[in-house]
């Protein structure tokens, strides 16, 4: 999908991963720094900080990899 | 530790989003539009605007296939089915998808391909002439449009249950959404956005299984729990399905074996235009065949973001959900809710927001499929062929892009109808199995047989059809009928559509063979390319082996039959 100049699919979607990833990732370090009075079933897990971490990561080498500007 | 899932009960909402999850949902609308925006410059031809230039990738056209067919509706439906029936529902991934999938990218994938037809009532026109797509064309523009108006009814209901959202407001704000991104893109914007669709499906309901699985102990200890609170048999696949009466979806196994796995399943996944347009955007005559493959290899995968959650809610969850009239009643929850519970039980602030884009990005993935089929068969297959006969390319386009809106539009319409009156989405959802049962019949006997004639193909189509809804009404009006029509009065609803879409096939089959004999058929030379025996298919000899659709279908299949084994 690239060989016209168009950006890739993949880019778009590690564009969206990485934002995803980031805003998850954030929102969990928050709840752990101020723990909600009403919390979700295994919360001790902190799964928005290592999911949000993981779709953060995935989305960033995407991003890299099908990078529209590179060569 | 105060625990989410009784406490969120509170209110006239299961949930309530942060400011983090409305980001996230504000951020991915923003996406889907700039996908569209910037693929508006690439659909100015007939061929981008409804085949996406014929360019994609066996990865997109067969991500972008399975997306098509995994709205909301399809994962909130199901989840609520497998904690109502257990993993029986796992039926309709597996024997229910799996077979046909493989057997449209190996077998039939190379007539549709090569004929080089931009839809399935156009390969009907070249095999059987115009009468039979006229039939199929109308009959598909006239469902594809209800059910996606249903479809999106369902959607703003879902979101006013579990986000207190207005109905209009979620109606209009999806709809407009789609309209703008496939009006200007076509079907590469629509082909775009089911694949991002597609991973943000997975990114936020993934976490659900694996934290349930957590909660629950592993598998024996959720089977465990599962036969406490329901049945033994609801975990398993196979083993109760000697009796009608053996198990909670009351079906026999050669209902799922023959009208779910052979004749529903086929004539979904080979002939509903709604899935096969997709395919038919891929690049080459591999991809096409590859693009199946892939999206089977993906729906084996899918029980695991929808049946599993359904079955750790009857092991999890503290209250018992029923059905939704008994719900509305006592005030409690219903089978649908599931899904949206078990995403409250697990995800707080940021995830909940990601699983809610799930749900909303499995609904515009639904309906963008839904406008995108309607808008080629409305311009190809019915303007063109019937009203305007000769015109330009940009001229297509142009009504292809208004066909867009006018489908939004209709369904939109569709959903207020249906807001007024409940009962027509029974109906309707009826209706649309009436043609696709028999169409299956009709493509598969023009694609493999060279006898079949146009004759034998239109009343082939038009008895199926008859039938199916005649079928359908003798039992409506007369309940005991259903001891003929499903083979026993113990059969539910579903069993019901089974034998109905078997026997309809079967209708369709006997009168085309029977009209083709006594009818003259087309010489072979006009067959070529659309008929098997009649067609050169391009070989893969000199391919590695690594490379041959072939070779990955025989993997999906190994794999397929150990997940039936394992889960007997």
């Amino acid at each position: 999908m690239r060989s016209d100049g168009t950006i890739s699919i993949w880019f778009f979607i590690g564009v969206s991963l990485l934002v995803n990833g980031v805003l998850i990732f954030g929102a969990g370090l928050y709840q752990i720094s101020h723990p909600p009075a009403v919390k979700v079933v295994l919360y001790d897990l902190h799964a928005s900080v290592w999911w949000g971490g993981v779709l953060a990561i995935i989305g960033l080498l995407y991003c890299i990899r099908y990078n529209p500007n590179r060569a | 530790m105060m625990n989410l899932s009784l406490a969120m009960f509170a209110g006239d909402r299961l949930v309530r989003l942060a400011p983090v999850d409305l980001v996230i949902v504000v951020f991915y609308f923003v996406l889907v539009l700039a996908i569209g925006f910037y693929l508006k410059g690439r659909s100015n031809t007939g061929e981008d605007f409804f085949l996406a230039g014929r360019e994609m990738t066996a990865w997109i056209a067969g991500l972008s296939f399975l997306s098509a067919n995994l709205g909301a509706l399809e994962l909130m439906g199901w989840a609520a089915a497998s904690y109502q029936y257990g993993i029986l529902a796992a039926h309709w991934y597996w024997i229910g998808a799996i077979p046909a999938m493989l057997f449209l990218g190996l077998v039939m994938m190379p007539f549709y391909y090569i004929s080089k037809t931009h839809s399935v009532p156009g390969y009907l026109k070249l095999r059987f002439g115009e009468a039979s797509r006229a039939l199929s064309a109308i009959s598909f523009a006239f469902m594809t449009v209800l059910m996606s108006g249903i479809n999106m009814y369902a959607m703003a209901l879902v979101m006013k249950v579990v986000l207190g959202w207005d109905i209009n407001f979620s109606i209009w704000i999806s709809s407009v959404t789609v309209a703008v991104y496939v009006t200007l893109g076509g079907l590469r914007s629509a082909i775009f956005n089911e694949v991002l669709q597609f991973i943000l499906i997975w990114a936020g309901a993934l976490l659900i299984p694996i934290l349930g699985l957590i909660e629950a102990g592993g598998w024996k200890a959720l089977q465990l729990k599962v036969a406490q609170n329901a049945s033994v048999e609801y975990t398993h696949l196979w083993s109760t399905l000697g009796s009608f009466k053996d198990n909670p979806m009351g079906i026999h196994w050669t209902g799922i074996v023959f009208g779910l796995g052979f004749v529903i399943s086929f004539a979904y996944w080979t002939t509903d235009f709604l899935v096969v347009q997709r395919v038919l955007a891929a690049k080459d005559l591999r991809a096409a065949k590859m693009a199946p493959i892939i999206g089977a290899a993906f729906k084996m995968f899918v029980p695991f973001i929808v049946i599993l959650p359904g079955l750790l809610g009857l092991a999890v969850l503290p209250m018992k959900l029923t059905g939704e009239a008994a719900a509305v009643a006592s005030g409690g929850h219903s089978y649908n809710e599931v899904l949206p519970l078990m995403l409250a039980r697990y995800c707080g602030p940021g995830l909940l927001g990601l699983g809610i884009t799930a749900l909303i990005a499995g609904f515009m993935s639904g309906m963008a499929g839904n406008v995108s089929a309607f808008s080629t068969v409305w311009t190809y297959d019915i303007y063109k062929a019937l009203i305007k006969k000769k015109a330009t390319d940009a001229h297509y386009v142009l009504m292809g892009r208004w066909s867009t809106i006018l489908g939004v539009l209709i369904s939109i319409g569709t959903a207020y109808l249906v807001m007024q009156f409940l009962s027509i989405m029974d109906y309707v959802q009826a209706l649309f199995s009436f043609f696709v049962a028999p169409l299956f019949g009709t493509v598969i006997l023009g694609m493999l047989w060279k006898r079949a004639t146009a004759a034998g193909g239109f009343w082939g189509l038009l008895a199926g059809t008859v039938s199916s809804v005649g079928m359908w009404a003798w039992v409506k009006f007369d309940p005991t009928a259903l001891r003929y029509v499903a083979l026993s009065s113990d059969a539910k609803d579903m069993a019901e559509n089974m034998y109905r879409g078997l026997w309809s096939w079967i209708i369709c089959v006997v009168v085309t063979v029977a009209v083709s004999m006594v009818t003259k058929p087309k010489p072979e030379s006009e067959l070529v390319g659309l008929v098997y025996g009649a067609t050169e298919i391009p070989t893969e000899a000199q391919v590695p082996l690594y490379h041959k659709p072939a070779f990955w279908a025989v993997v999906v299949a190994i794999v397929f039959i150990a997940l039936n084994v394992m889960f007997w």
